[in-house]
């Protein structure tokens, strides 16, 4: 490609047009550059950031251009790629969580075993000057927030509809077990060890999942829809925000952003984490079943999993990278929460459970 | 004497194959075909009882149908008065207060759902009186356009005759002009009960969570739940429901459609009284409309609860607080690339769309089933649509799925029917002597055609470019449901920083959503310009 920018134009038309013969002599043989499509969802940046800067280097180092398609929110990449099994839209696929996982992996989407490639946590986010202002400790644990002092102060998203508010049903499930269906409980739903095990039994009279939702309605959660609203019109915490709700279902990672994008700039988060309330999700890359750029996909795969991308992603998507030995920025370590024992649920049980725990909450919260 | 005349001005045989053509065979490809193939897929008479019997399904059937006729309804009570000013009078900032009703119906609902749910009072947030107060508002467009754009054509002389003969003015409205725009008003009921019924984003926003349309739950089907087969079975029952509601409607604005020869007839208030009226009318129509606008704008001003120019001054891209951070949001290049997506689909909108209105108003009763046929697209939900071209065009060479201008495509497909909407009650109302007189001046029947109906497009297809184009630039649904490579929309963008978390994001998303809406009002002042020339000949 060098010799041919540096000849005059005309030579490189007729190079072009040479090539292009030749390539369509060969038909599809790969012995033009190579390219690779990433499919991801629609946060992810297709131009202009670090993370860009990142896969532009991949590029120059492997000779493969990368082309980036968004395919809608999680949960719709998924699906897609599902109907789409065997015959895809892209090479690799960034982004699958593990409450889509197992739908993902049913459907046959992947060429080999995804590699989980970032995570993060919902949790529930509070508003510190509000509790400082009312001398109240803010809440750090389910259990707290069904608790007299926190009543009509929580918000929380639909997990019908929201990807973070199935995510905090999830982690009432791992904490509390199934009340209805014993095959959920205890040996498949895995929780973090210490303080926030709780085997099913509680101090408030608390037996299962069903049984806190109860108590958390009678305590005054107002559930929206979305985790805009829930933010940003609800939750007095979020910069600017007229909301009056100083808790909200939120990300581990939600006060770092508060810090980055202030303006005027602060040096202190306006909110914090509760620890002991979070769910861990995980995201993963994998290459596409009937991907036709095998090769190129597989170098690609390397490449996001390698430090040069991942130190790339706490600023970029919000996330932590899946290797530990990138650094962190400092704002994540000073603002940000990463529990110890944040609570998790296999996604096979996921996958089986879901929609009769959404239903049942349904029943429970909102009829 | 009627068949005389028939025969004086009838068109060659192959006039309505060669104009609807290429409508038929667009409608075909990209709509029925992918629709079909998906239906096929996934579609089992096993899963038929089983999702309809599902719990809930009553409640949002019951929902969707009672909330899109109550917003129908309030809809045309209160569209009237602003439609008739626009249509009838000639004022100071008429083209304003035309941009004011028109713009909220072509933003993306992301945006000026969150400033109506900042704008309602708390205890609404989450009921159905938001959602059908949203769908007035955003939809007074439709009958302003419909609507109007017939009345500005509606002889004065005729009213002027029953004022004379003793008639009064609400015996006028009666027994003159509620019949003469008879066809306008089903016309603008029909587009305005398709759009409620299928609503989405205005539910998600407004809704809260107790509410829940069809095209709603067939989301949550196919995307949360992967039951991708109970979504297509809403899918077509949907469709069997407007499907009857469209072709019942059409049949009614066939039946009523009026002849009368038209030139606008805009005019200034002549005396005090007509003068004070409208000033009040023209007040409380800005008032109404202008409140969110003034919101959002004013959001757009302020970071973090302070009034502030940094939402402004950050939007160029890389500028943030800490080095490192960025979100790929790139303004000008979204602007640039909906611009052009818009551009593509107003081409498209308008071809297509004259094609087919000059065919079906030619064509008389068997033009009913293209008419009704290009109507099918606004009452299918977009995911329905959007898995079925993933899932047709997906083999090479027809490997569409992620090419660029599958985006306006669909967007036109949405659009095309406001074109035929907008110039087919314009067509109708063409008295055949008319034709038939030019025909006895000298003029073949093409020609006659060409000079008596055709001409007359320009202002309907004008009007129709404008509503394509504005309609393709706030358009979000669709879009967000196709793969996307490239640059994004200007409403995705604004979408992607909304859902951050963080003060500068969010203005950020507002100044976005100002730029938006000051284009799509240029939009619409440009497309009523023809307007402007006639009145002021």
């Amino acid at each position: 490609m060098r010799r041919v920018r540096r000849t005059g134009r005309a030579t490189a038309l007729l190079a072009g047009a040479l090539a292009i013969s030749l390539v369509a002599a060969c038909g599809s043989s790969s012995s033009g550059p190579q390219s690779v499509t990433l499919v991801a969802y629609d946060s992810f940046p297709k131009s202009g950031t670090p993370l860009n800067d990142a896969l532009a280097r991949f590029t120059k180092n492997t000779g493969i251009a990368v082309n980036i398609v968004t395919a809608g929110d999680t949960g719709t990449m998924v699906q897609k790629a599902v109907l789409t099994s065997g015959n895809p839209e892209g090479d690799v696929m960034w982004g699958v969580d593990n409450t889509l996982l197992t739908a993902a992996t049913d459907g046959k989407i992947y060429a080999s075993d995804p590699i989980d490639v970032d995570f993060g946590d919902v949790c529930v986010n509070y508003d510190i000057k509000w509790f400082k202002d009312h001398g109240i400790n803010p809440p750090q644990t389910l259990d707290d927030l069904v608790g007299p002092s926190y009543k009509n102060l929580l918000v929380v998203e639909n997990p019908t509809s929201s990807s973070p508010g199935l995510a905090f049903l999830l982690a009432t499930i791992a904490k509390y077990g199934d009340g209805t269906n014993g095959t959920a409980t205890g040996s498949t739903t895995t929780t973090g060890t210490g303080s926030t095990t709780n085997n099913g039994t509680s101090k408030n009279g608390i037996n299962s999942w069903q049984d806190y939702w109860k108590s958390l309605r009678a305590n005054g959660v107002e559930v929206v829809d979305s985790w805009d609203i829930a933010y940003t019109e609800k939750f007095s915490g979020a910069a600017g925000s007229k909301g009056d709700k100083p808790l909200v279902v939120s990300y581990g990672s939600s006060p770092p952003a508060e810090v980055v994008f202030a303006n005027p700039p602060i040096d202190t988060a306006p909110t914090g984490v509760a620890a002991q309330t979070c769910f861990r999700q995980i995201e993963y890359a994998g290459i596409l079943r009937g991907s036709k750029h095998l090769g190129a996909a597989r170098k690609l795969m390397d490449f996001l999993v390698s430090s040069d991308f991942q130190k790339e992603l706490p600023l970029n998507l919000f996330v932590y990278p899946a290797d530990k030995t990138v650094k962190l920025p400092d704002v994540f370590i000073k603002w940000a929460v990463v529990p110890d024992t944040p609570f998790f649920v296999a996604p096979d049980d996921i996958k089986k459970h879901r929609q009769q725990w959404q239903e049942q909450w349904t029943q429970i919260v909102l009829r | 004497m009627d068949a005389d005349r028939a025969a004086l001005t009838r068109l060659p045989r192959w006039v309505v194959p060669a104009l609807v053509a290429v409508p038929a065979l667009g409608l075909l490809v990209f709509y029925v075909w992918p629709v079909a193939t998906l239906l096929r897929r996934v579609l089992h008479l096993s899963i038929v009882g089983h999702t309809l019997r599902a719990p809930g399904v009553g409640a949002v059937l019951w929902f969707t149908t009672w909330q899109a006729v109550l917003s129908t309804v309030l809809t045309l009570v209160l569209g009237f008065v602003p439609a008739y000013l626009l249509a009838r009078y000639r004022f100071t900032g008429r083209r304003a207060l035309l941009a004011l009703v028109t713009v909220p119906f072509m933003l993306p609902t992301v945006v000026v759902g969150a400033a109506f749910l900042a704008l309602l009072p708390d205890g609404w947030h989450g009921t159905a009186t938001a959602v059908v107060a949203a769908h007035v508002f955003f939809n007074v467009a439709v009958m302003v356009r419909l609507v109007g754009t017939m009345w500005a054509v509606l002889p004065v002389d005729l009213t002027g005759a029953a004022r004379t003969l003793g008639a009064s003015p609400a015996q006028v409205l009666r027994h003159v002009v509620l019949p003469l725009l008879r066809p306008a008003l089903l016309a603008a009921a029909s587009v305005v009960f398709l759009f409620t019924f299928t609503s989405f984003g205005v539910v998600r926003l407004l809704g809260g969570t107790a509410h829940a349309t069809i095209e709603v739950e067939i989301a949550r089907r196919a995307l949360s739940l992967g039951d991708v087969g109970g979504a297509a079975v809403l899918s077509v029952l949907q469709l069997l429901i407007l499907g009857a509601v469209v072709w019942w409607s059409a049949r009614w604005q066939r039946r009523a459609a009026t002849h009368f020869s038209g030139g606008t007839t805009v005019r200034r208030a002549r005396h005090a009284t007509q003068r004070r009226w409208l000033t009040a009318g023209a007040l409380a129509t800005a008032v109404m409309m202008a409140a969110p606008i003034v919101l959002l704008v004013a959001r757009s001003l302020q970071v973090g609860g302070h009034w502030s120019l940094e939402g402004w001054r950050t939007l160029g891209g890389r500028t943030t607080n800490r080095p490192g951070t960025n979100l790929g949001v790139d303004p000008m290049a979204s602007l640039l690339a909906s611009l052009r997506f818009a551009l593509v689909a107003m081409v498209i909108s308008v071809v297509v769309g004259a094609l087919a209105a000059s065919g079906i108003a030619v064509a008389r009763r068997r033009g009913r089933w293209l008419d009704a046929g290009l109507m099918l697209p606004l009452g299918t939900s977009a995911v329905t649509l959007g898995l079925g071209i993933l899932i047709t065009f997906d083999r090479t060479p027809f490997d569409w799925r992620a090419r660029w201008w599958i985006i306006p495509l669909g967007h036109a497909l949405i659009a095309i029917p406001f074109v035929v909407r907008s110039t087919l009650p314009v067509l109708r109302a063409i008295h055949p002597d008319q034709r038939a007189a030019a025909i006895m001046l000298g003029a073949s029947p093409l020609r006659a055609w060409w000079e008596v109906e055709l001409r007359r497009l320009a202002r309907p297809l004008a009007a129709g470019a404008g509503f394509a184009a504005a309609i393709s630039l706030g358009e979000f649904g669709a879009t967000t449901f196709l793969t996307r490579s490239g640059r994004e929309t200007l409403p995705i963008a604004i979408d992607r920083l909304i859902g951050r978390a963080g003060a500068l994001p969010r203005t950020q998303a507002f100044a976005l959503a100002t730029i938006l809406l000051v284009v799509t009002a240029a939009i619409v002042v440009a497309a009523d310009l023809p307007g402007r020339t006639d009145a002021d000949r």
